[in-house]
C-alpha cells in the first residue's frame, strides 16, 4: 500500500468517514459541471427534495454540445438548445456560477479551470467527465465521476469511493526536438497498455515530467483514463506556482505566500512508498501515431503496424478488430497513410502553446487539397490570445477553419463530423470505433504539431521534416 | 428490450436470469452509446440505442439483436469492459436494455461505480472462466442464478465463485447503494471537513 505520495496526503485530508464496507467519503475540493452530465443528477435532486449543499464549490461551463460554427442562440440543434438551456436553469436555480458563451470564461472545462486559477495542488476535483485528470497536473487528485456521484456532490459535497493504488511512472531523460508531451503519454499507453491503470491513480514523475511546462503538464495527465488510470498527477514546483500566480481566482497577496508553503508540503515524500514503479526513457519516444481503436495502439512515425505475431495474447482480439475497422494491413507504415480531416483542439491539446506549436509548423505552408482542416481554441481565452498573437491569420491563411471554443470533433455532440469511413489527423484523446462521429470513421491520435503537418502534406509526415529546415 | 422499466431498488441478494454474451476487449463507452445519444436531460430513452453503432454495422447479427437473446439479463464480457468515457449513459442504456448484472474479466473504474451506483452489480472471473460460458451459451441457452450471499453463479450445468468488492456486495445486501441519503448523514463531518480544508481558507472569496 503507498504511503507519503502526495495522493496519500490530499486523500488523507479530504476523508470525511470510514464508509460501511470499507469504502471511504471523500470531500469534494471543487466540483465542475458541464451540460451532458448535470443535467440528470440536478432532475435526481429534485426528486429527492434536496438542495446543494455548497453551491460556490461547484462551478459549471458548457462545452460538449456547443456548435463551433454559428452560435446565435437559440442553437439550430434543438437538442443542444435544450441542453443548454437546462444548465442555464439548473445554475440559476442553485446559484452557481456559471461561465456561459461570450461570457470571455467559456470553453473545455478542463482549459477552463485552470487558465481562471481554481485548480490548485492539494484539491479534490470532481467532474462528470473522464478528463478530469487533466487537473492533476497541479498536484490536485481528480477524477472523472458519472451523473450519480454528481448527484452526490452536489448534494454533499461528498463522494464514496476506495482509495486508488498508486504507480509512479518515472520518466527518465528528456523528449528529443520536435517529440510532445502527447507522444509521451501515447507511448506511455503503449507501453503499459490501455487497461494497467484500472486501481491506480499515476504519478508522473522524472526529469522529463519536470521539463514540461505546465500546458504540456495536463495533457500528459489527461489521457492518464486513456491508460485506464481514473486519477493521473505531477508534484507542483515553481512550474506549477506561477502558472498559479494572479489568475483570477487564486489566492492573493498574503494567502499566496500561505498557499505555496502548503503546496510545497503536499508533494511526495522522497521515500514514499509506492504499489509499483514503472520506469520510461523519455529520449526513445517518437513521433507517436495510433493506427487502431484504442489510444494504446500507436506506434513511431517510423514504425510498421504490428502484425498480430508481434502483438501480446492478451491484446490479440482487439487488435484484429483494428486492422477490420481501420482497414489497415499489418506491416503497412504508418507514415504516408493519406488523411481527410485534421482537428486541432479538444481538452488534451487544444492550449495556447498547442495552437502556437501547430501554427509555427505551419508558418506560410498551404494545407494539401482535398483537406478539411480546423482549429477548435479550447477556451474564448485561449482564443483571445491566439487572435492577439495573430495565429489565428496562420490558420486562415493555410487554409484551417478557424472555429469557436467547444469539445468539437473530439465527440462529434455537435455538427463537426468525420463522413464516411474518412480518416482524420487529430489532436485529441480517443480513436475508438465512431468517435469523431461517423459510425466508421477513422481517428488518428498525434500531437498538434504532427496535426499541422499532416495537413500541409495530405498524409501522416514527420513533423521533424519541417522544424529542421 | 423491455417495454416497461423497472429500476432496482432497495436490497437485493439474487439475480436468476439468461446470459448474453458480448465478445471482445476493451469495448468503451462510445461504443456502448454513441455521443449522439448523449443528447438528452433523462435516461428514458437510451435502451433502444444501446451498441447502436455495432448492431447497425452487424446488420441484425449483433448480441444484442439476436432472437435467441430476448429477455437475457446477465452480460457476460471479456476485459476492461465500459473504458473510456465517464458516461453514466453506458450503464444506464443497458439496464433499459434489459441487463441487470455483468460479469466480465475486468471492468474499467468508472464504468465500474456508474453501475454500482444504479444498482447494475459487477463480478469478475478469470479469462478462462468467461470463456467457458461464452462458448456455452455459443451452443445453448445458459441461465444463471447469481446469489451475492454467496458470491456464486451457478447453472445446471456450471458453477462458479464470483469476485465482487466487498464494498459494492455489502451495499446490494444492505440496499444502501443509492449512496446519497448515507453520505448527506454526516454532515457535521462534512461542515467540518470545509473548515478544516487549507485552502478553503487561501481562497475565500473563491
Amino acid at each position: 500500500m503507498s504511503q507519503d505520495t502526495l495522493f496519500d496526503k490530499v486523500w488523507e485530508l479530504h476523508k470525511v468517514a470510514n464508509l460501511p464496507g470499507g469504502s471511504d467519503q471523500i470531500f469534494i475540493g471543487l466540483h465542475l459541471i458541464h451540460e451532458v452530465t448535470s443535467p440528470q443528477a440536478f432532475g435526481a435532486l429534485k426528486d429527492k427534495n434536496l438542495k446543494v449543499k455548497f453551491p460556490n464549490r461547484t462551478v459549471a461551463t458548457v462545452d460538449h454540445i456547443v456548435p463551433t460554427d454559428n452560435q446565435s442562440r437559440p442553437f439550430k440543434d434543438n437538442l443542444a438548445e435544450q441542453m443548454i438551456h437546462t444548465l442555464e436553469k439548473n445554475c440559476l436555480e442553485h446559484k452557481i456560477k456559471f461561465f456561459n458563451i461570450g461570457s470571455g470564461k467559456q470553453g473545455i472545462v478542463h482549459v477552463v479551470a485552470p487558465e481562471l486559477g481554481l485548480t490548485q495542488p492539494g484539491m479534490t476535483i470532481a467532474c462528470g467527465d473522464s478528463h478530469t485528470s487533466t487537473h492533476g497536473a497541479f498536484g490536485s487528485i481528480a477524477f472523472g465521476i458519472g451523473t450519480s456521484q454528481v448527484r452526490d456532490v452536489l448534494a454533499s459535497q461528498t463522494i464514496a469511493m476506495n482509495k486508488l493504488k498508486v504507480r509512479q511512472i518515472w520518466c527518465e531523460n528528456k523528449l528529443s526536438n520536435g517529440i510532445y508531451a502527447k507522444d509521451l503519454v501515447l507511448h506511455i499507453i503503449n507501453r503499459l497498455g490501455v487497461k494497467a491503470g484500472v486501481g491506480y491513480a499515476y504519478e508522473f514523475a522524472g526529469p522529463a515530467i519536470s521539463a514540461l511546462s505546465m500546458e504540456e503538464r495536463m495533457t500528459i495527465c489527461n489521457m492518464s483514463i486513456e491508460g485506464g488510470a481514473r486519477c493521473g498527477y505531477i508534484n507542483p514546483d515553481e512550474k506549477t506556482f506561477s502558472y498559479i500566480k494572479d489568475k483570477l481566482c487564486s489566492p492573493q497577496n498574503k494567502n499566496w505566500d500561505k498557499a505555496t508553503q502548503w503546496w510545497e508540503s503536499l508533494r511526495s515524500n522522497e521515500n514514499s512508498i509506492y504499489d509499483d514503479v514503472v520506469k520510461i526513457d523519455a529520449s526513445k519516444v517518437e513521433p507517436t501515431v495510433t493506427w487502431g481503436i484504442t489510444p494504446g495502439q500507436s506506434i513511431g512515425i517510423n514504425q510498421k503496424i504490428p502484425s498480430l505475431k508481434e502483438i501480446h495474447p492478451n491484446d490479440k482480439f482487439i487488435a484484429g478488430e483494428a486492422y477490420d475497422y481501420m482497414g489497415f494491413k499489418p506491416g503497412q507504415p504508418i507514415k504516408d497513410t493519406p488523411i481527410d480531416v485534421c482537428f486541432i483542439g479538444s481538452c488534451t491539446n487544444g492550449r495556447i502553446s498547442d495552437l502556437r506549436v501547430a501554427a509555427k509548423v505551419l508558418g506560410n505552408h498551404k494545407i494539401a487539397k482535398n483537406i478539411r482542416a480546423f482549429v477548435v481554441p479550447g477556451s474564448e481565452r485561449v482564443a483571445k490570445e491566439a487572435k492577439e498573437e495573430g495565429l489565428d491569420k496562420i490558420f486562415l491563411n493555410a487554409g484551417f477553419q478557424w472555429r469557436e471554443p467547444g469539445c468539437s470533433m473530439c465527440l462529434a455532440m455537435n455538427s463537426d463530423k468525420l463522413i464516411g469511413n474518412q480518416v482524420s489527423a487529430s489532436s485529441s484523446n480517443r480513436n475508438f470505433k465512431g468517435r469523431q462521429g461517423s459510425p466508421s470513421g477513422r481517428t488518428l491520435l498525434m500531437s498538434p504539431a504532427m496535426v499541422a503537418a499532416a495537413a500541409i502534406k495530405g498524409k501522416v509526415s514527420d513533423v521533424r521534416d519541417f522544424l529542421n529546415k | 428490450m423491455n417495454d416497461k422499466f423497472n429500476p432496482p431498488v432497495g436490497r437485493f441478494s439474487k439475480i436468476n436470469g439468461k446470459c448474453i454474451s458480448l465478445l471482445g476487449d476493451d469495448i468503451d463507452t462510445d461504443r456502448i452509446i454513441p455521443a449522439r445519444f448523449l443528447k438528452c436531460v433523462n435516461f428514458d430513452s437510451l435502451g433502444k440505442s444501446v451498441f447502436d453503432d455495432d448492431r447497425k454495422a452487424l446488420q441484425g447479427k449483433h448480441p444484442f439483436d439476436l432472437e435467441s437473446n430476448k429477455g437475457a439479463s446477465i452480460l457476460i464480457v471479456n476485459s476492461n469492459f465500459g473504458c473510456g468515457s465517464s458516461r453514466e449513459h453506458a450503464p444506464q442504456a443497458l439496464m433499459r436494455w434489459g441487463i441487470k448484472a455483468i460479469i466480465g474479466e475486468s471492468f474499467a473504474d468508472i464504468f465500474y461505480s456508474n453501475c454500482i451506483a444504479i444498482g447494475i452489480p459487477c463480478f469478475t472471473l478469470s479469462k478462462n472462466s468467461i470463456k467457458i460460458i461464452q462458448k456455452y451459451i455459443d451452443n445453448k441457452d445458459l441461465i444463471l442464478k447469481i446469489d451475492l450471499l454467496k458470491s456464486n453463479a451457478s447453472s445446471k450445468d456450471l458453477n462458479f465463485h464470483l469476485e465482487i468488492k466487498e464494498t459494492s456486495r455489502q451495499m446490494f445486501l444492505s440496499g444502501e447503494w443509492d449512496t446519497t441519503s448515507k453520505l448527506i448523514e454526516n454532515v457535521d463531518l462534512i461542515e467540518n471537513k470545509l473548515n478544516d480544508l487549507p485552502y478553503i481558507k487561501f481562497n475565500p472569496k473563491f
